[in-house]
């Protein structure tokens, strides 16, 4: 393992994630269809969504919600290259890699005979495009939902939604310090690419790597005792006040009314 | 082995929420006691390094990299129950804000992955380790073992779980509607992956940092440490698993056990004439899994599933009994109690 590889691989990765989150932050904040609703009418209309699409047993239909989607996209002023290469990126083109041998050894019809013996079945082609289509749809309404709520929101819905404070409250705090834990790996990782001329054998690295965990490890926990200390300072008792200042208007009603003639009218299509 | 939505049916995705959800209620119950205050701020510096962990590329043998979930070493550090929130807190923020998991697969994900993992790990290290100190090389052997062992679990649960789907749901065609791969074939091709590569990853990683700790951060291998009793109940819960993982033993046994005899089987032990009592009840209650068996699906994972279905009744309804008892015990003794304090 080259050194410079493997720092710079960490390093990208750490960005990427950063980008990500600002970027989705950014979508967030801008006039648009979906970001203008309350974020719990939008929670529980994708969360019906993402039902939806586990529940279609129709290829046609299912394509039917991506299109939906795309639609959503476009009316909440995203750009529909950025969303498809987030979307289509990984996870559908890993579960088309997952699905190829599917093809051939679902039992069924056969309809392509490659050789003599393998063919590939119908059974296994419409299995292996219903779990493709389904996971798009289901990644492409998740990504959506995030990309047009600010997270604060989110975490007001969740909420709203009876979670437990105290979990919204660990979630919430988790999520401010990711960024904080991201950036100081960050820096670890550039503080030693900057001072790496030769190039070092995976063991070493691995033994580099050792210790940088286990530094973070125990700086996270000093860190959670310093931060309890501030909160102790800041008057805090144990008990979770949170502000949720969340507001549905007819937008949101008339959003969510739309949103159950869809799934009612996909899965009566569908079953009936 | 972040499952997404579109390979398991939302029924099992209802049905894995619902597996999880007891636990997350005992590990709440357990931080909350322990850290107290502390819960909020502690479990939530834990899940960010946690998570940030998890993006760690480890440089492997061969010249490749690979990802650690480090849910064994947070279990060590922080005690099971802790690494139970603060990994869940951490699939929860990877499906919502990363779409990393499916939302819906959420609780197949927590289940495998926050539950599974870090208390498979947990048990593990601390069977190997016994009552050694902090600074012995039978931890780091706890430790390693622990990883892999632990990873390993988790992923023969995910398995299970994909390789069920075409068993239990497809089209009138035979169609697999969700993940198309059965038994059979999931076992393997997953088990596979994790027993050569992410299982000697994660025995790895987690070995290194527990030896960092040993050489110079100790205290932290003390704070996850449990009473004596509660080792022995660990011992004790992991008995059970190992013995239901050992109920295809009984698939070697030949016959009927003695008494336990259906009618047909009376037949062809020489009895002349059948009891009219006898086949008039036979049949009456038809068993949900017959002959410890699930439809479609092979001899040895039926019994093994069989074995923990039946456990899990028992367990929850002796749990319910006990509860039911001690609520009704108290409430006796109260009585006096109250009666005293109004004289």
């Amino acid at each position: 393992m080259k050194s410079e590889g493997f720092l710079s691989r960490n390093i990208a990765g750490f960005s990427q994630a950063l980008e990500s989150v600002i970027a989705a932050d950014d979508l967030s904040r801008q006039p648009g269809l979906l970001q203008g609703l309350d974020s719990r009418t939008k929670a529980a209309s994708f969360l019906l969504l993402v039902v939806t699409a586990g529940l279609l047993r129709n290829l046609v239909l299912l394509g039917g919600l991506f299109a939906i989607s795309l639609v959503l996209v476009y009316l909440s002023k995203i750009s529909l290259t950025f969303f498809l290469k987030r979307v289509l990126l990984f996870i559908p083109l890993f579960t088309a890699v997952v699905a190829i041998p599917a093809l051939f050894t679902t039992p069924g019809t056969s309809l392509w005979y490659i050789g003599s013996h393998v063919s590939i079945t119908q059974q296994g082609l419409l299995s292996a495009a219903f779990l493709l289509v389904r996971v798009t749809d289901s990644l492409s309404l998740g990504i959506l939902l995030v990309l047009t709520t600010r997270w604060t929101d989110l975490l007001a819905a969740l909420r709203w939604f009876r979670l437990p404070a105290l979990i919204v409250s660990i979630v919430g705090m988790t999520y401010r310090y990711i960024f904080l834990f991201l950036h100081t790996a960050n820096n670890i990782f550039m503080a030693r690419r900057s001072r790496t001329i030769a190039r070092f054998s995976g063991a070493a690295n691995r033994h580099w790597l050792a210790p940088v965990l286990a530094v973070t490890l125990a700086k996270s926990q000093h860190l959670g005792e310093e931060v309890y200390l501030a909160m102790l300072a800041h008057g805090y008792s144990g008990e979770i006040v949170t502000l949720d200042d969340l507001q549905a208007c007819g937008r949101d009603f008339l959003w969510l009314a739309a949103t159950l003639v869809i799934v009612i009218t996909l899965l009566w299509v569908n079953y009936l | 082995m972040h499952i997404p939505d579109g390979y398991l049916s939302p029924v099992t995705d209802g049905v894995m929420l619902a597996v999880a959800a007891p636990f997350w209620t005992v590990a709440l119950k357990k931080v909350r006691r322990t850290l107290n205050q502390r819960t909020v701020p502690v479990l939530a510096l834990f899940s960010a390094f946690s998570f940030v962990t998890m993006m760690f590329n480890v440089p492997l043998p061969g010249g490749t990299t690979a990802h650690a979930v480090g849910g064994t070493l947070l279990a060590i550090v922080l005690g099971p129950w802790a690494a139970v929130v603060g990994i869940s807190v951490v699939l929860g923020i990877q499906a919502l804000f990363f779409g990393d998991g499916g939302l819906l697969a959420f609780g197949a994900n927590c289940f495998n992955m926050a539950i599974v993992l870090p208390l498979v790990g947990y048990f593990v290290y601390k069977v190997v380790s016994g009552g050694s100190e902090a600074s012995s090389t039978r931890r780091l052997f706890g430790a390693v073992a622990g990883g892999y062992l632990a990873i390993n679990a988790a992923a023969l649960f995910t398995a299970v779980e994909l390789g069920l789907q075409p068993l239990l749901f497809y089209a009138a065609d035979g169609t697999p509607l969700y993940a198309p791969y059965n038994l059979a074939t999931a076992l393997p091709s997953v088990m596979a992956g994790h027993l050569l590569v992410a299982g000697p990853v994660e025995a790895l990683v987690t070995g290194l940092v527990v030896l960092y700790l040993q050489r110079s951060h100790s205290t932290l291998l003390q704070t996850g440490e449990s009473s004596k009793g509660e080792g022995r109940r660990w011992a004790l819960w992991g008995a059970l698993a190992a013995l239901a993982m050992a109920t295809p033993i009984g698939l070697l046994a030949s016959g009927t056990a003695w008494g336990e005899w259906g009618l047909e089987e009376l037949k062809t032990l020489g009895l002349g004439f059948i009891p009219q009592g006898l086949q008039k009840i036979e049949g009456w209650w038809p068993a949900p899994l017959p002959d410890y068996g699930f439809p479609r699906m092979g001899a040895v994972i039926g019994y093994i599933m069989s074995a923990f279905v039946g456990m899990g009744l028992i367990i929850f309804l002796l749990l319910m009994g006990g509860r039911w008892l001690m609520r009704k015990n108290t409430s006796r003794m109260g009585l006096p109690v109250s009666r005293n304090a109004s004289e």
